[in-house]
């Protein structure tokens, strides 16, 4: 069984790497918070949103920065291959006799564990924001968070696959991950937007996450629940077939 | 299976420029093999094509009786690398950057934890071990490094200017320390470097590497026999004219001046000395410094690529 030993190293190594940056963890806690609690009770108490919010715009948002804390952990933390890449320590993954693939999925289920306790540590937040928690709805979020996680792993391993440094931060930063969250209706409901708007916004897999998390979480929805879910693990599939894909053909650019 | 690494016409081309051209290296089983040259002469270009990291354009060449393509997987696993540049991660632990390469390479459960301790009892980290990496020292980093790459056991271990950067004392310990290990283990080791000194105390064979092509390869007393001269260095108050009257001496092989020195070849030079400054008295020309090198590979070098090997760069 070398391919699934091969795996878990790498997800061995991300996952220590996660826990030892200990201020990573921290702010990926309070940032979440910060929107929770200032942009949720200002905007909460600034716009009415005619009373088609049960539990209010704290409540609404809360399942959407669970979403939005996984996709941008999932995101740089697949990016931060880069970084691997600079520090020459790719190197040393590539050329042992393992699989392209492996190597990958071993990323990407590394990635995941890490967004994922951020997940559930805010679950575990949710009386800040007047949520109530049950086992039930704490044990089916938790299973939903992984496919989401690792299909945003995919996406940012892809995006490391064809970037050389990280002075490209910035244009991932503008162009994939605050679109990705905007449009994923963390934030508003996306029914009733103007069509073009409505488009874009089923085009985002992260719509079909957040909206997954919060008919679980608050019991209502934009999307049917097994659609939604459906997406996500197709998402995920294809997002890790591509970027194994991806470090197969580019394999030789990379180190 | 006469040699553990050969290549038949091995190239690498990018575009107009030809890195590495047809090369054919034979490296004999248990050897410590240098590849010498200058930067930028496609010694680590080479090696990566050895080490299944970069593709050939044409040629080929098998490690450990594997096609460097068809068979990369298997030379994988044969193979052992120390890259030119760091690839630790630093915060990791020296004992977890090994466990986790012998988890990679699947060496078994059983004997793990057995050859993690041979080995960090090899490179001598001590307690250290347990630290992060960001926490060593330069020639720490390295020694982890070749231990690394020795965790799996492989037949080959490519070093890829192993002692690059390093302040002259560790350079010592990393030499004695391959020196030790090619004795100890059934490996071969695969080393580039531009250090002359490196490639000739510790290689039992030298391929000279220039401009993408093998020069000349064969064991440095070889090389250096070959070149039938010793060099005798003399600085001299009028240069041309000694030049010009030495040149007709029938025991001067050849005389050029460098810098403001002037190197003469001649066999057994230590007899000449005398004779040269005598020489040099009976002409009115005075003798500031005079001194006997027998040859060295950088000599060698010199003599076959007509450049010394730092100004290759």
């Amino acid at each position: 069984m070398p391919e699934i030993e091969g795996i878990y190293t790498i997800w061995l190594r991300e996952t220590k790497r996660f826990i030892r940056y200990r201020s990573r963890i921290l702010t990926s806690v309070v940032t979440p918070l910060l929107w929770l609690l200032i942009f949720g009770t200002g905007l909460g108490s600034a716009v009415r949103f005619g009373g088609n919010l049960p539990g209010g715009y704290q409540a609404f948002i809360y399942p959407g920065i669970i979403g939005q804390t996984i996709l941008f952990t999932a995101i740089f933390s697949g990016v931060s291959v880069i970084i691997d890449r600079q520090y020459g320590f790719l190197k040393e993954i590539l050329v042992a006799p393992i699989t392209r693939p492996s190597i990958i999925f071993g990323k990407a289920i590394g990635i995941s564990t890490a967004a994922v306790i951020q997940g559930i540590i805010l679950l575990l937040l949710s009386f800040v924001v007047g949520v109530h928690m049950t086992p039930i709805i704490f044990l089916a979020s938790f299973l939903l968070m992984i496919p989401i996680s690792v299909g945003l792993a995919g996406v940012g391993l892809l995006i490391a696959s064809f970037t050389d440094s990280m002075e490209g931060f910035n244009l991932i930063m503008s162009f994939v991950v605050l679109p990705m969250f905007l449009l994923s209706g963390a934030l508003f409901p996306v029914t009733g937007l103007p069509t073009l708007l409505q488009g874009a916004v089923y085009l985002d897999p992260l719509t079909y996450g957040v909206d997954a998390l919060r008919q679980i979480i608050l019991g209502y929805g934009a999307i049917p629940l097994y659609i939604s879910v459906t997406v996500i693990l197709i998402f995920a599939a294809i997002m890790v077939f591509i970027s194994a894909l991806m470090f197969n053909k580019r394999e030789q650019e990379l180190m | 299976m006469d040699y553990i690494i050969e290549t038949k016409d091995i190239t690498k081309k990018y575009d107009d420029f030809t890195a590495v051209n047809s090369v054919n290296l034979k490296v004999p089983h248990e050897s410590v093999y240098g590849v010498l040259g200058p930067n930028g002469a496609g010694k680590t270009t080479l090696i990566s094509m050895l080490c299944t990291i970069l593709r050939p354009t044409m040629g080929s060449a098998t490690v450990n009786g594997y096609d460097v393509e068809k068979n990369a997987k298997e030379v994988r696993g044969s193979i052992g690398i120390v890259f030119q540049s760091r690839a630790l991660d630093d915060i990791l632990t020296g004992r977890e950057h090994l466990e986790m390469h012998a988890a990679l390479y699947g060496v078994p459960q059983k004997v793990r934890q057995k050859r993690i301790d041979e080995v960090l009892d090899l490179i001598a980290l001590g307690n250290k071990a347990d630290e992060y990496v960001k926490t060593y020292s330069g020639g720490m980093k390295r020694r982890l490094e070749i231990g690394r790459g020795l965790v799996h056991r492989p037949k080959v271990l490519f070093l890829d200017e192993p002692t690059l950067g390093l302040d002259p004392q560790t350079r010592e310990n990393i030499w004695e320390y391959i020196s030790k290990l090619n004795k100890s283990e059934d490996i071969t080791v695969l080393m580039t470097t531009h250090y002359m000194e490196e490639a000739d105390k510790l290689c039992d064979e030298v391929a000279i590497m220039n401009q993408g092509q093998i020069i000349k390869a064969d064991a440095p007393i070889n090389l250096k026999r070959e070149l039938k001269a010793d060099t005798i260095t003399i600085k001299v108050d009028n240069s041309d004219l000694f030049i010009k009257k030495a040149e007709k001496l029938d025991y001067v092989k050849k005389i050029y001046s460098e810098d403001s020195y002037i190197k003469i070849m001649v066999e057994r030079g230590e007899n000449l000395i005398p004779q040269l400054v005598n020489f040099a008295n009976q002409n009115n020309i005075i003798v500031e410094s005079i001194e006997l090198q027998h040859p060295n590979l950088e000599d060698v070098f010199i003599s076959y690529t007509g450049t010394s090997i730092t100004e290759g760069r």
